[in-house]
């Protein structure tokens, strides 16, 4: 091994320890790393493989060690910012930096931009990019509709847009069909001969492919177990091919008494094939995904389905386990057709989808036991079953560890433990090695081979792997949902005259592009690419790392626009969910309270009762109903919620009156509501007084003296008509809950579905991701404002008496502040449940109980004060009172403006605090 | 019945799911506390602690007297402020009503020429304004009468003797009220996200079509799903009505009520659960689900006759309300706790419930498959 001096070392790692809980990932890891180089990191599952790339991406927090990448210090947040448009990051998994809802030059476009490049800049680069990676006719495609292997080529485009000098892929071609594969590592050589001086760090599962790299680094159990090029390591234990020398490499106890499977041949058996597939069809709308597909598999056979991404193998598979209605065709398991209820047929299957499907809040035991009961397995047959199961997949180690820590590889062979628990006479495997290191995957053939030769089992699965087609007893070849080829492995070599299955595959496969319609990528003219020279290029990209940049804010902002934009669903459910709200609110939230249901129970039925009686009819205030003939029956009716109140006129009650004898009239109120209750007393203290005045005037008594003459003064409604103060509350509610809403799963989305490794690994600050999150919900909540303030005044016919101004410069405040308060619960929330919850049951106390909208602020006390100077909807209803109703102005409210701003700018500023730039 | 018993296990995974998101145990137990205690202390509709000020432009003995019968629970302490702030006070909201006492007042009244006393009120403040001026109107009186000239005479008696009583809250406590309006607000709000968030995530990780593959069947995976985030909302509601509205608040709830309630409340809970995996069912993403969410929950707090009285509704929207679960629960949980109703009483609010969380259920069942296509 060759070692240069001084600067040529890309990375230096020294005295590196990572451990999460209890699992050691990186125990004392030093390495030093060449530059300009092509390097391979190798190493079975869960060795820690990505927890060096992402601290060499400088996207994961280093717990203890050194670690230095491009000559600084890869800790130092100063320096990661500065080197961030140097490294390109790609992280595990497929597509998953990839915004899918955006198109191809979408994404692109906003890496660009988020690198500060100029539209000029961006242009060239991304049709030089999507020329180069054949995906120029596809610009227009959402990035979620590409096929694995178009996801990982978008994906790198979206790396090299900055030219890094250091560019990181975690195992990116996992789930890649060959032929994506070798487009995959052309591309990257293309791209290496441009730019020399990059250097490419890639952890990879496939062995044939580690072959190509110049320099190697072999990992296990969290250590450097062995570095230098390919053949000095073949060399060094005497092996023919990596993958066997790799194998050879590892201590006794990771290789689990690793044997190279042996497949025996396979002995056809009797009676009625396994599964059978005639002119099996699905259309998703225009699209077919899957073309006329016959085939039969026998019992005990082994079946493989090879297939570029995106072919069919997938949809095929989820219509033979009933998951998908076929649009067209019939599809039977042991001679039964499958159909979507049918559960008795499900036992005799094992499934394992493409994506892990499992609990990740369970542990890997926790989730073998909820199979083992759902499959109604005894318990103690479970449990011994499942202790089985952990032996044969190697899952004692993390038999208590949560699924969601668990590394990929490690993922995949739960779910196939999963798959085979309740012994099932069929198996059905989605790519279940994908991801898988070799020992593991051996190990797997081995116990599938088992399965098929000894229990009979039917295996129909799909892969990538050319070694584990060559094993199938038959396979199938399949290309944009249509079946190319089938026979026997060795058969389909022979008959194209091929040296390996996998020449076969591709040559079946660009023979079937060539009879396509039009002629194939990258074959038809490539337009012509401007490439400015690189004194232009190198102004462009150096500016401002580090300082705030607008730039970057509006990179941040548009992208989460057009993925607004995109959503239409959610488009319309922000601009019609409010307007609608607000008519409902505005006609149905009323304090008027009318329409009170009593009755009499009348014990002197005199012409002076009926009189009093009459006082209470003929309002909108009251519904009489039957009268009351007893007392138990006026308790029974006020219990049963019947009568809001019941009167009772005492027997002599006329001649009481007549002789000023005062009779005393008992009113029953139902105080289960006290609001409702007290206006009803109020009502009929009223009434009463309406009947004691029309008395005396029909009698000619002089009406009752009063000491003083009460006038009272009702500002700013004059009317008591509550619509005066319920839509300018409306409008506060509506603009506090649904902003909020929306921001508040922006972050936490992005860190749960994985896009938020392009924030770590960008050369952004915090406050400009998060601004660039919250601008686009601003802008949404604006028009909302904008459109709630027109109803009112349209529609609820509420003008605004005060200051036009100081209510915009409210709303505007408002808005900030009710978004940065969901920034803060995004960024603080662990699940999108969570935050969504959390939304909900914060934001809601405030705004409707402590906010003024149905009780003055002045009459808060303890909690509830304090809640409410904490929250901008206390501010935000004065301001929006004051505008429309009390006709107040600047000169009154700026206070109140002031706090709002106040209480945006907290928001925000915890939020950036709360952030993470670096996973930990 | 091995039906039961996958329900019964997959509750259990749910319970675990549940057991370990740190921030909504957190949340759950603020939703039955804080946001119970809290509104009920201070939030009221109603004329409490309401904010007083007085104009004593007569600078007389007799304000004192009619500050000093300004009274809590009805009132804060009463302020005195000056003619000219009136305007402005009452503009920033310091004071919901302001009493001007006249110049020459004491002497007026004296003279028994009847002075004008001015009650001035916010009228934006809905909750207070309408009943407040009655209430300063019933302490004033008898506070003049001492200056007044024209008191004790025969003719200023009323001719009837009005006896109001409050049945089932005889101090028309308006706290009471809320509590359990806001236990009612929380169950509601929690059996909507809890379960429609969760089936959601489990579509999005593409949990449940795993579970699809297996000798299951979709109301299965409903059931467990109800079941549990049912019965952790049921035992956190009785905990919080027991420890924080009946311990804390002290709310009067009759013993015998409970179980009662407790069936009503299981019965809602089927209901509303129910319509969180429906509305889940209805979207495509997290975000969606939001937006869709959180205006059903809105209208449910808000119209359902908890907040506002059902009957000022406009009929429509009334008869609307009838096809929301929360509408039949507040009737059926201010019968059962306040009016200690018996089965007998409030049998057809159950049904109703009831009915509605089936057809719920039917609907969610009928679309299931659908929903599990629309993913892709």
């Amino acid at each position: 091994m060759d070692s240069p001096a001084g600067d040529s070392w890309v990375a230096r790692v020294s005295g590196v320890s990572q451990h999460y809980g209890k699992a050691v990932a990186l125990d004392d890891v030093s390495l030093d790393i060449p530059a300009n180089r092509m390097i391979g990191l190798i190493g079975p599952d869960g060795v820690g493989k990505s927890t060096l790339l992402g601290m060499l991406a400088g996207v994961r927090k280093i717990q203890a060690g050194q670690v230095e990448v491009l000559g600084g210090d890869i800790a130092d947040a100063h320096f990661r910012t500065e080197v961030a448009h140097r490294i390109a990051y790609l992280p595990q998994g497929l597509g998953k930096n990839l915004y899918p809802t955006l198109s191809i030059f979408e994404n692109i476009d906003f890496f660009g931009r988020l690198f500060g490049q100029s539209k000029e800049e961006r242009e060239w680069r991304i049709d030089d990019l999507l020329v180069s990676t054949d995906l120029a006719p596809f610009r227009e495609r959402p990035a979620g509709k590409l096929s694995g292997g178009m996801k990982q080529k978008l994906g790198l485009c979206c790396s090299l847009i900055h030219d890094p000098d250091l560019l990181i892929l975690d195992e990116p071609t996992t789930g890649v069909d060959p032929l994506a594969r070798r487009q995959f590592w052309e591309l990257i050589a293309r791209i290496r001969e441009r730019r020399p001086t990059m250097s490419v760090l890639v952890a990879t599962a496939y062995m044939d492919e580690a072959e190509g790299f110049e320099w190697l680094v072999a990992m296990n159990a969290g250590k450097v177990i062995g570095t230098g090029t390919p053949r000095e390591m073949r060399e060094s234990v005497g092996q023919p091919t990596l993958e066997k020398a790799f194998i050879r490499l590892l201590p006794e106890e990771a290789r689990r008494g690793h044997r190279e499977p042996v497949i025996t041949p396979y002995q056809p058996s009797s009676g009625p094939p396994a599964i059978e597939a005639q002119g099996l069809t699905q259309r998703f709308g225009a699209f077919t995904a899957v073309d006329h597909v016959n085939f039969r598999i026998e019992r005990g056979e082994i079946f493989g389905f090879l297939g570029s991404n995106g072919c069919g193998k997938t949809t095929t598979m989820k219509m033979l386990t009933g998951l998908l209605p076929p649009t067209e065709g019939t599809a039977e398991l042991f001679g039964r057709p499958v159909k979507g209820g049918d559960i008795e047929a499900r036992r005799d299957v094992g499934f394992m989808s493409q994506a892990f499907s499992l609990y990740t809040e369970l542990t890997v035991r926790q989730n073998l036991m909820l199979h083992a009961r759902l499959f109604d397995l005894p318990d103690a047959q479970g449990k011994a079953r499942v202790g089985q199961l952990l032996l044969d997949f190697g899952l004692e180690e993390e038999a208590d560890t949560l699924a969601e820590s668990l590394p990929l590889g490690i993922r995949q062979r739960l779910s196939l433990a999963v798959a085979v628990l309740h012994e099932p006479q069929v198996l059905i495997l989605d790519e279940p090695t994908s991801g898988v290191d070799p020992v593991a995957r051996d190990g797997f053939w081995q116990l599938l081979i088992r399965l098929s030769r000894e229990n009979g089992v039917t295996i129909f699965l799909s892969t990538h792997f050319m070694n584990e087609a060559e094993r199938c007893d038959r396979m199938s070849m399949m290309h944009r949902g249509k079946v190319l080829a089938q026979g026997r492995p060795a058969d389909l070599v022979a008959e194209r005259k091929a040296p390996n299955l996998e020449a076969a595959f591709i040559g079946y496969l660009e023979d079937a592009a060539k009879a396509e319609s039009g002629p194939a990528p990258g074959t038809e003219a490539t337009p012509e690419v401007h490439i400015p020279p690189p004194e232009a290029v190198e102004s462009a990209t150096e500016t401002e790392a580090g300082r705030f940049s607008f730039a970057r804010v509006w990179a941040f902002a548009r992208r989460e626009a057009i993925e607004l934009r995109h959503d239409t669903v959610r488009l319309a459910f922000s601009f019609f969910g409010p307007l609608l709200l607000m008519i409902v609110f505005g006609y149905g939230i009323s304090l008027d309270v009318n329409h009170l249901t009593f009755a009499v129970l009348d014990f002197d039925q005199s012409q002076a009762s009926a009189q009093y009686t009459d006082a209470f009819r003929g309002s909108i205030y009251y519904d009489e109903k039957a009268p009351i003939p007893d007392y138990q029956e006026l308790e029974r009716r006020l219990r049963n919620g019947e009568l809001r109140f019941a009167l009772e006129i005492p027997p002599g009650f006329e001649r009481d009156l007549i002789r000023g004898r005062q009779p005393t009239v008992m009113a029953y109120v139902d105080a289960a509501m006290p609001f409702r209750a007290e206006t009803a007393r109020s009502y009929v203290q009223a009434s009463t007084s309406q009947f004691e005045q029309r008395w005396r005037q029909d009698r000619g008594i002089p009406q009752a003296p009063q000491p003083i003459k009460v006038n009272t003064r009702a500002l700013y409604n004059q009317s008591f008509d509550s619509i005066y103060a319920m839509v300018p509350g409306d409008i506060m509610l509506l603009l506090m809950l649904i902003p909020s809403m929306l921001t508040a799963l922006s972050v936490v989305r992005e860190r749960e579905l994985g896009s938020i490794a392009n924030f770590y690994a960008a050369p952004a600050t915090k406050g400009e991701f998060l601004l660039g999150k919250q601008l686009p919900y601003v802008a949404v909540a604006l028009i909302q404002f904008v459109s709630l303030v027109a109803l009112a005044v349209l529609l609820f016919h509420v003008p605004i008496k005060g200051s036009v101004l100081t209510l915009a410069v409210g709303g505007v405040l408002f808005v900030l502040a009710s978004t940065g308060f969901g920034l803060l619960i995004s960024v603080f929330a662990a699940t999108q449940t969570a935050a969504i919850f959390a939304a909900a049951i914060i934001a809601i106390l405030p705004a409707v109980q402590f906010s003024g909208m149905f009780v003055p602020v002045s009459s808060l006390t303890g909690g509830a004060a304090l809640a409410a100077k904490i929250f901008p909807s206390t501010y935000f209803q004065a301001v929006s009172v004051g505008t429309f109703t009390k006709a107040l102005g600047m000169s009154t409210l700026w206070p109140k403006l002031v706090w709002l701003a106040a209480i945006g700018a907290i928001y925000f500023g915890l939020s950036v605090l709360l952030l993470k730039k670096q996973e930990k | 019945m091995h039906k039961a018993w996958h329900i019964f296990q997959l509750g259990l995974k749910e319970m675990l799911s549940l057991a370990r998101d740190p921030v909504l145990l957190f949340l759950i137990a603020y939703a039955f506390t804080f946001s119970v205690y809290t509104p009920s202390k201070s939030a009221v509709m109603d004329v409490v602690n309401a904010s007083i000020a007085i104009v004593n432009e007569d600078n007389s003995e007799i304000a004192r007297d009619i500050r000093a019968s300004m009274l809590p629970p009805l009132f804060l302490p009463a302020a005195e402020i000056s003619f000219d702030d009136i305007n402005h006070d009452m503009d920033t909201g310091k004071y919901t009503f302001v009493v001007d006492l006249p110049p020459k007042f004491e002497h007026d009244l004296a003279r028994d020429s009847k002075p004008e006393v001015q009650i001035v009120t916010d009228a934006t403040a809905m909750s207070q304004a309408g009943r407040g001026p009655g209430y300063i109107q019933n302490i004033i009186m008898p506070a003049v009468q001492p200056y007044w000239a024209g008191a004790g005479q025969p003719e200023s008696r009323q001719l009837i003797s009005l006896d109001t009583r409050g049945r089932f809250n005889a101090n028309y406590q308006q706290g009471w009220f809320v509590a359990i309006n806001q236990v009612i607000n929380n169950i509601s709000v929690l059996a909507i996200f809890l379960t429609g968030a969760a089936v959601l995530r489990e579509r999005e990780h593409g949990n449940i079509e795993h579970l699809l593959v297996m000798p299951l069947q979709p109301f299965e995976l409903m059931f467990a799903k109800i079941w549990a985030n049912g019965l952790v909302v049921v035992v956190a509601a009785m905990a919080s009505l027991f420890l924080v509205v009946k311990g804390a608040i002290g709310v009067p709830v009759e013993p015998s009520s409970v179980p009662l309630f407790a069936a009503g409340l299981a019965i809602y809970l089927f209901s509303v659960t129910a319509l969180g995996i429906m509305l889940a069912t209805l979207v495509r993403s997290m975000p969606q689900f939001g937006l869709l969410a959180f205006p059903v929950f809105l209208v449910m707090i808000l119209l359902s006759g908890g907040q506002t009285p059902l009957e000022s509704m406009p009929v429509p929207l009334q008869k609307f309300m009838q096809l929301v679960p929360s509408t039949h629960f507040v009737a059926f949980s201010q019968a059962v706790l306040f009016r200690n109703a018996t089965f007998g009483m409030v049998w057809p609010s159950m049904a109703k419930m009831f009915a509605i969380g089936a057809a719920y259920t039917v609907f969610t069942l009928s679309r299931f498959r659908k929903m599990l296509a629309a993913v892709q």
